[in-house]
């Protein structure tokens, strides 16, 4: 066995270590961990904080990596499975090996679709044929027979790693450019805002077909670079998070740019002035913390629209790599299955009520969250004037 | 009022030039035109005599941006950045990869679009602010908080669910409507139905709930108690004061689309086969035409700058208060 370490899964294990390093500090630290006990007192923050702990269990374990060894042939340099496999596919491995011939419904013993068969007495019949694992797919199996349940857990980093990894990318924009066009105004304002409104004036989705398309034609033209399939499929997939980031912080940007323009004003800034602190002291000190729990707010929220973003772009053809497991490309692949004679709905099914799960959980979390961060609560929600 | 238009369109000109600079980057710097003949061609082992050829049809074999073997004022213009770029301004598309000319297929392919986005639009407007209200109305009951749960587990739903359920009930189980296709004329209306309703219950939930957040920061404000204070009745509030107010938020949000709409829906287009600029759009991306792609998002840019100056001069049209100088 030789552990193997993606790109991604490197920046999601610095993305959790800098997430514990940050409870860590605020452990002792009163005010700042107040907001989160509300969250986790409050019902519907703590059972969907549940919910996505187990997402996030699923997605950590499918991303610690490693080759398998193959069987030593004599004489000869110990060799490596060109597969790579995660501690996930080792606990499905049952899943994931007892592969049908082609699809059956959830919980079947026999197949869905009818085969010409030699009976007991030698006559040719045509019935389902028997299932060589019967009862073992919880949802079914595919077109080429491969477990439902298995592909829709494969499929959940791909959605986590979407609506996280893009964030990282998109918050230094977000927050450089964002507090910089609010607190110095004037030129730099001008040229920031030029620089947003040229972004935004581009439809989302061509922005990012066309930047996926030129990285497409550019992993195509370099097959060296990588000596696995999955090393090709994961730099797909980190540079669709890096032009998701980079065509995607904008609206904080904005949002950031108009607080910081009030807060300027505002007496603590002007003494810090007068007291001759420097910029950079005041920008860092004075009002990146008074916009924290906007662009905590902002990130709990973008999470679920990713997730569903990487269905649509998937379908497109502009998302992630086909050979990803993901919910865009388990839905791209069962789009035709409606209008097959019997229908086939598991597998959309699946993919369609894990998303659903993941995103209602995502979004409901970030309700709680806004509640308990933001003090002027701007849904109203429980509020009577 | 004619200053500020004037002002602001030059101001558009900037931000296109922008925008083509970046697409140009894209699609010319980033990705050479070699690379393009490459996927054009297909095949691995392309030569470099059928790469220049591929390039010559379709006019890549030129410089970026000097042309030094040229004269005189072609040193400058007999560029790809010219030619390739710079004339989008004059909405002078050229021609796509497979030779068809892209502002023709845009001319007419846009009103298909239209014909799909603005009922959704319109209707779905309509709905969602009257859902909105109602909930509104009826804030902190439990009409209220199960409308706003409705409203969360409905946008947590892909619009792809949507759109693949609706078209299966509606098409295939119940029979309604053509499952895809298109027809001119006013016997189109069949097929507009079904996009039109999946694009709509697609909405609801997001934009229901953001419309009653707006309505609701509207109604704690002071003039609301003073409106109530004069013995006005709950309802005359909301729709006289809490939703003439709230129209200038509404306004940014949807006056700024309307000239989109001409783009149309990728997904809804390409699912019930609408041949609008959607579908174009996704058909260029599948097939790799750079050429479509890059008209798109200069067609893009245009319509949002003309949208963002609609949304301006929208405000001076429901607040009195606003001048444009």
């Amino acid at each position: 066995m030789k552990p193997v370490i993606l790109w991604s899964d490197a920046l999601l294990f610095l993305l959790l270590s800098g997430v514990l390093a940050m409870v860590w500090i605020m452990r002792h630290r009163d005010w700042l961990r107040e907001p989160w006990a509300k969250v986790w007192k409050s019902k519907l923050g703590s059972a969907s904080a549940v919910i996505l702990l187990f997402f996030l269990t699923v997605g950590l374990l499918d991303s610690m990596h490693y080759r398998e060894r193959l069987p030593a042939v004599a004489g000869q340099e110990v060799q490596y499975s060109g597969e790579v496999l995660s501690v996930l596919d080792w606990l499905m491995t049952r899943q994931r090996t007892q592969v049908e011939k082609t699809y059956s419904a959830p919980f079947a013993t026999h197949l869905y679709v009818k085969e010409s068969m030699t009976g007991p007495d030698g006559q040719e019949i045509r019935d389902y044929p028997p299932l060589k694992y019967p009862g073992t797919h919880w949802l079914g199996t595919d077109k080429v027979g491969q477990d439902v349940f298995y592909l829709s857990m494969k499929s959940i980093r791909t959605g986590l790693l979407i609506g996280t990894l893009t964030t990282l990318v998109m918050l230094p924009f977000a927050i450089g450019f964002g507090i910089a066009a609010g607190y110095f105004g004037g030129r730099v304002d001008d040229a920031i805002q030029y620089l947003y409104t040229t972004l935004n004036s581009i439809p989302g989705v061509l922005l990012i077909a066309a930047s996926v398309l030129v990285v497409q034609v550019q992993i195509e033209a370099h097959p060296e670079l990588f000596d696995t399939a999955a090393a090709r499929a994961d730099v797909r997939l980190l540079a669709l998070c890096l032009i998701l980031g980079l065509t995607g912080w904008t609206g904080l940007a904005r949002l950031l740019r108009g607080e910081v323009m009030k807060l300027r004003e505002l007496e603590f800034v002007q003494a810090a002035h007068a007291f001759g602190v420097q910029h950079l002291r005041i920008l860092l000190r004075h009002l990146l913390p008074n916009v924290m729990h906007l662009i905590l707010i902002a990130v709990v929220i973008d999470f679920s629209g990713l997730v569903l973003a990487e269905a649509v772009l998937s379908y497109v053809g502009v998302g992630v790599d086909p050979a990803t497991n993901s919910f865009g490309n388990m839905i791209n692949g069962a789009r035709l299955e409606l209008a097959r004679e019997p229908i086939v709905w598991w597998q959309l099914g699946a993919a369609f009520v894990f998303m659903f799960m993941l995103v209602l959980a995502a979004n409901l979390f970030a309700d709680a969250v806004r509640n308990a961060l933001d003090p002027r609560d701007n849904t109203g929600a429980g509020r009577k004037p | 009022m004619l200053n500020y238009l004037i002002r602001r369109l030059l101001y558009a000109v900037p931000i296109l030039l922008g925008v083509n600079l970046l697409t140009f980057a894209l699609f010319f710097m980033v990705n050479t035109p070699d690379d393009m003949a490459r996927i054009h061609l297909g095949a691995k082992r392309v030569t470099t005599e059928a790469i220049e050829t591929w390039k010559a049809e379709h006019g890549y074999d030129r410089p970026l941006f000097v042309n030094t073997q040229a004269s005189g004022i072609e040193v400058i213009s007999d560029t790809l950045f010219v030619d390739k770029s710079l004339k989008l301004f004059a909405f002078d598309f050229g021609a796509a990869d497979d030779g068809r000319d892209i502002a023709r297929e845009i001319s007419q392919r846009m009103w298909p679009s239209l014909a799909i986005a603005l009922p959704t639009l319109m209707v779905g407007l309509l709905c969602y602010l009257s859902f909105a209200l109602l909930l509104a109305f009826f804030r902190g009951t439990s009409l209220d908080t199960g409308g706003v749960i409705l409203c969360v587990a409905l946008m947590s739903i892909s619009g792809l669910f949507y759109v693949i359920g609706g078209q299966y009930l509606m098409g295939k189980l119940w029979h309604w409507f053509p499952l895809s296709g298109w027809q001119t004329g006013w016997e189109s209306w069949k097929f507009l139905v079904m996009p039109v309703v999946v694009g709509l219950i697609a909405g609801i939930g997001d934009s229901t709930r953001f419309y009653r957040a707006l309505f609701l920061e509207e109604m704690g404000k002071d003039y609301v108690r003073t409106a109530r204070a004069k013995g006005l009745s709950d309802l005359r509030v909301l729709f006289r004061h809490v939703l003439g107010n709230a129209m200038i938020p509404i306004l940014t949000g949807v006056v700024v689309v309307i000239p989109r709409l001409f783009l149309g829906s990728l997904i809804i287009e390409s699912f019930f086969g609408i041949p609008g600029l959607g579908s174009y759009t996704i058909d260029a991306i599948q097939a790799q035409d750079f050429a479509i792609v890059r008209s798109m998002v200069f067609l893009g840019s245009v319509l949002y700058i003309i949208g963002l100056v609609l949304t301006d001069l929208s405000y001076t049209w429901v607040d009195p208060r606003v001048r444009l100088e």
